[in-house]
This record gives structure tokens, C-alpha cells and sequence, in this order.
């Protein structure tokens, strides 16, 4: 059963937007413990395959599996894909928790409230165990004396780590960062990544969509650099940024510096 | 919270102008002017029949208070759908939502109501079988078709404030929902429907005020709330100022009322001010 020893396996990944060719067959695997970093210009399609993951945007064509289980999906008459069961997507979202760019708090919830909201409404958790738990990701976050406070009234950077926390409430199998710190004044990027790094220390399962190229040296074990919709290269961060085959890629990291 | 914390439209009590840089000479000469007008409308106008009129006077206050409640609150539930439907429905339920919004915000009130108290009201009694309903007792009162004409009315209204507030949502906040395994009902219920209404009560305090100023419309089908009682305080006293100014101050005390109650509700949720 090497099937239900990977955490995500996507493989020959397709994704249209009318004409336009996104994702041109990509396949990735992420076993428990990995940390991956997705890399790429911009419009290379690295949001789209990690919103693909979870389904919130749906594949054109191509195969996701969670933990060994493979989304069922159907075709929607139209060349593209829908999900076949919508509760099994809803459950599978439960096992990934994912972050987004411009945080997407929910603005009508205080910080607390927002953590523990999946947890209760759900997973169908008791709220006094949701709280309880929700206060001690937020003590690991640094924001626990924000826990009552609005998220207007919080900076970026606060904003993102308290997300962080939100995803984490879930307990997911898999986090997944969408650019986590692209939304962020200079200032506020360096304490995203540490609690970001943080996780990779404990061998948490990632994936992560990032500019920030030293970051995703340090915390990655695994580098996939996408270009135009396919994988151009892939592997250790040292042979990536090290020792880097292809032209396309030499030219991107040379860009970068 | 910190201080950067501020309550929308509240003010602080350091806002607030202190006693002695208060009582400038130009607000002394105001105030003095104001009481001298209150005293001479207390003294010099008519007032006598006050008393005679005040168990009246309170049951017609209870009477609007009763048909701004009702409507507003039925034109709300009805509001919901209808602002959903324009932003989410299939064709067949935006194009009606929209027909109705259009054409009930196009038409007065006023002919509204009238259009359902002698029209629909004169059509019901010729058939037997809405005679012999359970129904019918009520369909012979006048209530029920203000009650109905406020209501629609108020719903057409609500129902363009909520397709806004309901599109106005951030998208990303929705899709976080989606993101966690949220269904769409739970999502419904607890992210969307929430901050559409945060978003919207600030228009809906205007709305509910309005909505009680269009109350007095139902005298005109016999409904006697407060406003019909003065009209029947002037027809037997000969009276025209006193008992209407009377009423404005009723109008001008509830629509305080209604404000605060929903400041109140407002500040729960504290924005950003900017």
C-alpha cells in the first residue's frame, strides 16, 4: 500500500480557463513529513495547482488523492471537471488547511472566534474544547492577548499568523500556504516565516507557494519549480538552487537575486 | 482592546465639549429660546384635552409600533431571499426578484396599499370559498392588507440593500469557509448571511426609520394607529397645531428610539474607523 503512504498525490493535472492552458499536466507527490515549495513566475500557475488540491478551483482533467483517498469527480459536460460527491470534498477540505495570501479572515468574528468557528460548526467539536485549543495556537502563534480582537484591528502580519492558527484548529493532515507573505509590508514578513518555519521543524506535512526563495531553501525539502503550466525541474533545494539543469530555471533564479 | 479601537459613530466622552467651553453666549441665547418656545407652546396653546385622549394616544402608538415591527421583520425574512436570489440565483428566480424589486420601488405606496385594500379586498368576499375559510375573519379587517402592502413594500426595499450587501461580501472570506469543509448552508448561516447584514445595518437603520414614517399611510384604510388618532383628536376638538405637534414629537421620540437600538447593534461588531 504505497498508495495510502502519500499525503497528496496529484497526478496529470490539467487546468483551462476558456482558452487558456494553466496547469498542462502536473503531477506531484507529498509524502507525511514533506515540505514542499512550489516556485515559479508569475501566471506559471503555482496558485492554481495548490487551489486545485482542495478543490477550490476544480481540475480540468486529472486525478487528486488525500491520504489515499481519490476525490471522485465527474464530467460537467462543458470538457471540465465537478466534484462527483460534495460531501466527500467537504470532508477532504477538513484534512487540509490552507492559507491564504490576503489572510481572508472573517472580518465579523473576533480572532478567537475565528479559530475555533471550523472546529465547532465543522467538526462538530464542544466549543469549550475547541476554545481551549484555540488559545494554545494562539500562544503559539504570539497573538493570545489578541484573541478578542477584531482582525481590522490587527496588522498584516498578526492577521496571517492568526490564519495560521485557524487552519491549524482543523488539525489538518496537509497545510497549505498560498503565498503566505506576498500580501505583507517587508517588516511583517519575517515573523509569517517563523512561525511558518516552525512547523517544517516539526515535521509537519506542507505545501507552499512562495517567493521568498531563501525561505523555501531553508524549510523545503523538496523544490518543484513550475513554468508555464508544467514542471520544469524538480528536487532537493541544494540541486534546485545549487546546481539548477534547466535554462528556464538558471534565468528564474538568476532573476530573483 | 487597544485604543485604537473605535466604535463607529460613538463618541467618546473626551469628545465631548466640557461645561465651561460648552455654554458659549451663542448656545446660552439658543437654549433660552428653545425654552421660552417650549413654555409658550405649554402655556399659550391648548392642552386640555390631553388627558381624555392619552389611553387612545397610547393604544395607537402600540398600534404603528405593531405594524413597523411586523412589516419590518416580515420584510426582512423576505428581503434574504430576494437579495440572494439576485446574486446567486438561476435566471428564473433573478429575473422575478428583480421584476419585483423594480416594480414595487417604481409604484407609490400609497397606491399599493390601496390597490390591495379595494382591490383585492373587494374581490375576496365574491368568492364563497374564501368566505367559508378559516381565513376570513381576518380578510374582512383592514390590518392584514397594511400589514401586506408595508410588508412587500418593505421587502422590495431590503431586498436591493441585501443583493448589495450580499455581493459586497469578499469573496475570500467565503472561500476560506469553502476551504475548511464548510457546507452551504453552515456557510450560509454563519459567514455570509452575518456579514451581509454587518454590512447592510447601517442602510437599515435608514430603512426601519422610513418604513415607520410610511406607517401613518394606513390610517387611510381605516387602521387607527397613532396617526389616525390625532386626525380624530383635530375632528373633535377643531384643534389643528397642538394635537400635530404632538405628533411629531411621538414620530421624533420613536425614531430616536429605533436609532439607538440600532447603534447599539452596530457597535457590537466594532469597524475600523478610518
Amino acid at each position: 500500500m504505497t498508495e495510502a503512504a502519500e499525503a497528496i498525490a496529484v497526478s496529470d493535472l490539467h487546468k483551462r480557463f476558456g482558452p487558456l492552458d494553466v496547469l498542462k499536466g502536473v503531477s506531484l507527490t507529498a509524502r507525511p513529513g514533506d515540505v514542499i515549495a512550489i516556485i515559479g513566475g508569475s501566471g506559471s500557475g503555482k496558485s492554481t495547482l495548490l487551489r486545485c488540491i482542495n478543490m477550490l478551483e476544480l481540475p480540468s482533467a486529472g486525478r487528486i488523492s488525500v491520504h489515499g483517498e481519490e476525490i471522485r469527480m465527474k464530467s460537467d459536460g462543458k470538457g471540465g471537471l465537478v466534484p462527483a460527491d460534495r460531501r466527500q470534498v467537504q470532508r477532504i477540505r477538513t484534512q487540509l488547511g490552507m492559507v491564504f495570501q490576503s489572510f481572508n479572515l472573517w472580518q465579523h468574528m473576533t480572532i478567537l472566534e475565528n479559530v475555533i468557528e471550523a472546529p465547532v460548526h465543522v467538526l462538530g467539536r464542544s466549543r469549550a474544547e475547541a476554545v481551549e485549543m484555540a488559545e494554545a495556537l494562539l500562544r503559539r502563534v504570539g497573538l493570545h492577548e489578541k484573541r478578542d480582537a477584531y482582525p481590522a484591528f490587527l496588522s498584516g502580519g498578526q492577521q496571517q499568523r492568526a490564519a495560521i492558527a485557524r487552519a491549524l484548529a482543523i488539525q489538518p493532515l496537509v497545510m497549505l500556504f498560498d503565498e503566505p507573505t506576498s500580501a505583507l509590508d517587508p517588516e511583517l514578513v519575517g515573523e509569517v516565516l517563523s512561525v511558518i518555519g516552525d512547523l517544517a521543524q516539526e515535521k509537519r506535512t506542507m505545501i507552499l507557494v512562495t517567493h521568498e526563495m531563501k525561505f523555501a531553501r531553508n524549510v523545503a525539502n523538496h523544490i518543484v519549480f513550475l513554468h508555464n503550466g508544467i514542471i520544469e525541474e524538480q528536487g532537493p533545494p541544494e540541486a534546485i538552487f545549487g546546481a539548477p539543469k534547466s535554462e528556464r530555471l538558471k534565468k528564474f533564479i538568476r532573476s530573483i537575486h | 482592546m487597544s485604543n485604537e479601537t473605535t466604535h463607529a459613530l460613538a463618541l467618546a466622552p473626551e469628545d465631548l465639549p466640557g461645561a465651561e467651553s460648552f455654554f458659549k453666549p451663542h448656545r446660552i441665547v439658543l437654549i433660552v429660546l428653545f425654552g421660552a418656545l417650549v413654555t409658550a407652546i405649554a402655556l399659550f396653546m391648548r392642552w386640555d384635552w390631553l388627558p381624555r385622549y392619552l389611553p387612545r394616544l397610547g393604544t395607537g402608538i402600540l398600534v404603528s409600533l405593531a405594524m413597523l415591527f411586523s412589516t419590518s421583520i416580515l420584510g426582512f425574512l423576505l428581503a434574504v431571499p430576494l437579495g440572494l436570489a439576485q446574486v446567486t440565483g438561476p435566471w428564473f428566480l433573478k429575473a422575478p426578484a428583480r421584476l419585483f424589486c423594480t416594480v414595487v420601488r417604481g409604484t407609490p405606496l400609497l397606491l399599493q396599499l390601496w390597490l390591495l385594500y379595494y382591490g383585492l379586498g373587494s374581490l375576496f368576499p365574491q368568492f364563497p370559498a374564501i368566505r367559508q375559510s378559516f381565513l376570513w375573519p381576518y380578510l374582512r379587517e383592514a390590518w392584514p392588507y397594511g400589514v401586506a402592502a408595508l410588508t412587500i413594500s418593505f421587502a422590495a426595499y431590503e431586498g436591493e440593500v441585501m443583493r448589495g450587501a450580499f455581493a459586497g461580501v469578499p469573496k475570500g472570506e467565503l472561500e476560506a469557509a469553502r476551504a475548511y469543509g464548510m457546507g452551504r448552508w453552515t456557510l450560509f448561516r454563519r459567514i455570509w448571511l452575518p456579514r451581509a447584514v454587518h454590512r447592510a445595518l447601517p442602510t437599515l437603520t435608514g430603512e426601519t426609520v422610513l418604513q415607520l414614517k410610511s406607517t401613518p399611510l394606513v390610517a387611510t384604510i381605516t387602521v387607527v394607529d397613532v396617526y389616525a388618532v390625532i386626525s380624530k383628536v383635530r375632528q373633535e376638538t377643531y384643534l389643528t397645531y397642538e394635537p400635530l405637534l404632538l405628533l411629531a414629537l411621538i414620530y421624533m421620540c420613536l425614531t430616536g428610539l429605533l436609532v439607538l437600538a440600532f447603534r447599539y447593534f452596530e457597535n457590537r461588531i466594532p469597524t475600523r474607523g478610518a
